[in-house]
């Protein structure tokens, strides 16, 4: 076996100078490799949120209003059927929640989808399924308006909060009404 | 060193998480589930397994002085290229581990292999240790994951034996991992030394 290299100012220099660059290049390397899949499983990502949250479209157009990302979709004869609102709120109970609404071309809740979520699992985090159709807090063809939001059953309102989350479930409700705010403005 | 010493002390004997107890953060905060437990571990494993082969083939070059910043540059880059693959090709189990990818990079089994086995062993030998290392790991989060999986949620690996029911809610949380992490070492130390 080689003798150890001495601990020598010349030899750390050198030593850690190219394991520092071959690494960057290996990285360089893996990077040019990954960076289109993964721009196309975050589009894939947002497409079949899309999908889940609108009634059957085959155009799309995306628009940006007061910020909040907006994807508009028509029919085949350019016939507005609905519009998915991203929208997020930093009330969450473990930080920013980023929700996808749907809405169709009345204004009703058609779907929703959570693009990203730091809530508790097991509590907060079942927002995922708990406000959808048939569920104990199903929002799903309600119509949330400025002057009608969508509220807790704690705060006055009609929607049962998921047990033990009511934190959680009022950043729900609230990034909805936002999402519906900025889907009244997009004025189609 | 024989082979099969290797492979006994990465799995048992020396087990990185029952008996030398490393690498507690990613432990408790991904084996929320089975799956997530063993996707964790699996990626350590490549980890420590690319590290421990680079590292043995290294270590007459570089200087005792830089061997840390060394280690770290080493294992961080295999750590990023982890990360950049799976967020392109896994992208859903991208999005439950998140946070805990780039964490491994300060997990100290990687370092802690690296410091004590690959610095002084062939390269050979430093493979196994990291393939057998990474896999005691791997078993060790799996096993807890599962056990918090079932009580907390009533299902293994996803498939639901309890129908209906919620589970024990405390055993998906943190304290619950803490439970079962201190109850499943102190039963698998008592099965190691009745064998032993």
């Amino acid at each position: 076996m080689a003798k150890k290299a001495q601990s020598t100012l010349i030899n750390m220099l050198v030593s850690l100078t190219v394991i520092a660059v071959v690494a960057a290049a290996a990285l360089a390397l893996v990077n040019n490799v990954t960076k289109e899949p993964i721009e196309i499983a975050k589009q894939a990502k947002t497409n079949a949120a899309i999908k889940a949250v609108l009634p059957d479209f085959d155009k799309l157009e995306d628009l940006t209003v007061d910020g909040n990302l907006c994807h508009v979709g028509y029919d085949a004869d350019g016939n507005f059927v609905g519009a998915a609102v991203e929208a997020g709120s930093d009330a969450g109970f473990g930080g920013h929640l980023q929700l996808m609404v749907g809405f169709d071309k009345d204004g009703n809740v058609f779907g929703y989808q959570i693009l990203e979520t730091h809530e508790t699992p097991g509590l907060g985090a079942k927002a995922d399924l708990w406000f959808q159709k048939g569920s104990k807090g199903d929002i799903i063809g309600r119509t949330p308006t400025a002057e009608n939001p969508l509220v807790v059953k704690k705060d006055g309102g009609d929607i049962d909060a998921i047990s033990g989350s009511t934190i959680t479930s009022r950043a729900f409700l609230g990034t909805v009404n936002t999402a519906a705010e900025v889907f009244a403005k997009m004025n189609i | 060193m024989k082979t099969s010493d290797i492979i006994k002390n990465g799995l048992i004997k020396e087990n990185p998480t029952w008996v030398l107890i490393l690498g507690m953060c990613p432990t408790l905060a991904t084996t929320t589930s089975a799956v997530n437990g063993m996707s964790m571990g699996l990626a350590t494993t490549f980890v420590l397994m690319m590290s421990n082969i680079v590292i043995s083939l290294l270590k007459s070059v570089i200087p005792d002085k830089v061997r840390i910043p060394a280690f770290i540059v080493v294992i961080a880059t295999f750590v990023t290229i982890v990360q950049m693959v799976m967020q392109a090709y896994l992208p859903s189990l991208y999005d439950s581990l998140g946070l805990f990818i780039p964490l491994i990079v300060v997990n100290c089994i990687v370092l802690g292999r690296a410091e004590a086995f690959a610095s002084k062993n062939n390269v050979w030998h430093s493979f196994l240790d990291g393939l057998f290392m990474g896999l005691g790991f791997t078993w060790a989060l799996t096993l807890l994951g599962m056990v918090r999986e079932l009580l907390g949620g009533g299902s293994i690996f996803g498939h639901s034996l309890i129908g209906g029911a919620d589970g024990m809610l405390l055993f998906i949380l943190p304290p619950g991992g803490f439970l079962c992490l201190g109850l499943l070492m102190a039963l698998i130390n008592r099965l190691r030394r009745k064998s032993a």
